[in-house]
């Protein structure tokens, strides 16, 4: 018990929290009159690679086209500097809180090795349902929420939905 | 007069800047409330640390209503923000799928991110996942693009679609996620866990 109070002192107050997290929303859409994300930086950077890895087949694909098009410098796009400094800042924080390891975080029912074959799983469909969905639970849920989007709100609910009507199938793995 | 950008009070470049400013202090925020661990993160899903709902609904309410007081001041015209489009089928559908993979992987893609920044494993194969899945959807573009761009409803509000203004909304939501912040600590009192 003594060890659960010390960590979750460590950690910020959850509303405190949110309060700056709406606070850093709030500044990027005076700003640069857009919100948060972080799937987007991912496809910049993949289709970055494709680009330069093979130009052909990029330019005879519809999805690299399209974007290719409305994005001359796909790395040199506001989130993928976003994401750059998301790193920087979680790196910060964990080092001032002395929470910089190299671990695999999981259920004492587990083994490590179940853990990562999950958390690869998890990123294939998530990596997916962010394209699909046009934004992940940054871009598309929170920044659109701030903003009143339908499509935000629909997004959130449909991404915090499924998770609590599949979350008693994967009980084992988180308690 | 806000957005600084669109209106060419700071640069492109600039912008840059401060979207890599911005991150910091998104990432410094995440990794602070403990968005780096995994395990604090599913335990909204059953009921332990309900830390996502209350960051996640805190940052949407006070940017909301930061950006509905800036508007009534003139500090921004919320007629030039970005506004998410609406595409109903691709909204729910991504949504479901980016549910499944929160719950089976424990991050989202900003967290694993942030959680891989302090040298979480499982962040960092999580992130090889987006990258598959990314590459997954790209490649097989053909497939789904049909699906991808059906039902597309514009650039409606919530508060458009209800006939609501954005104020009684904003009011709305407020309630809500007031109502969400009890069941979330109840819930952490009904199923305490004592070390995760």
């Amino acid at each position: 018990m003594k060890n659960n109070v010390d960590r979750s002192k460590k950690y910020l107050n959850p509303y405190l929290g949110g309060i700056l997290l709406g606070l850093v929303l709030l500044a990027a859409n005076y700003m640069s009159g857009r919100g948060l994300g972080a799937s987007g930086a991912l496809k910049s950077t993949i289709i970055s690679s494709v680009n330069a890895i093979a130009p052909d087949h990029a330019e005879n694909s519809a999805y690299y086209n399209e974007y290719n098009s409305t994005h001359p410098e796909p790395l040199k796009t506001w989130l993928v500097f976003q994401m750059l400094g998301l790193i920087v800042g979680g790196f910060l924080s964990g080092a001032i809180a002395g929470r910089l390891k190299f671990k695999v975080e999981h259920s004492p029912k587990i083994t490590s090795k179940r853990r990562l074959i999950f958390a690869l799983i998890g990123g294939v469909l998530f990596g997916f349902g962010s394209q699909l969905g046009r934004g992940c639970t940054s871009g598309s849920a929170l920044s659109g929420m701030a903003v009143m989007s339908l499509g935000g709100f629909i997004t959130m609910a449909a991404i915090f939905g499924t998770a609590f009507m599949l979350a008693y199938f994967l009980r084992k793995n988180w308690i | 007069m806000g957005p600084l950008v669109i209106n060419e009070i700071i640069s492109a470049n600039t912008n840059l800047l401060i979207a890599f400013l911005i991150g910091i202090g998104f990432g410094f925020v995440l990794e602070s409330s403990g968005f780096s661990s995994s395990r604090k993160l599913a335990g909204v899903f059953y009921g332990y640390d309900t830390v996502v709902l209350k960051v996640f609904f805190t940052a949407a309410i006070t940017a909301m209503i930061g950006l509905l007081f800036m508007s009534l001041f003139g500090w921004i015209d919320l007629d030039l923000i970005y506004i998410n489009p609406t595409y109903v089928p691709s909204a729910i559908a991504g949504g479901a799928i980016m549910g499944a993979g929160f719950i089976f992987g424990g991050f989202c893609p900003g967290t694993s991110f942030c959680s891989a920044a302090i040298g979480k494993i499982d962040a960092i194969v999580f992130i090889g996942g987006l990258f598959i899945g990314i590459l997954i959807f790209a490649e097989g573009y053909s497939l789904w693009e049909g699906f991808y761009k059906a039902g597309f409803k514009g650039i409606p509000k919530l508060s458009e679609s209800l006939g609501l203004t954005d104020g009684l909304l904003a009011f709305g939501v407020i309630i809500a996620a007031i109502g969400m912040f009890y069941v979330g600590e109840w819930a952490e009192k009904k199923f305490p866990r004592e070390e995760y």
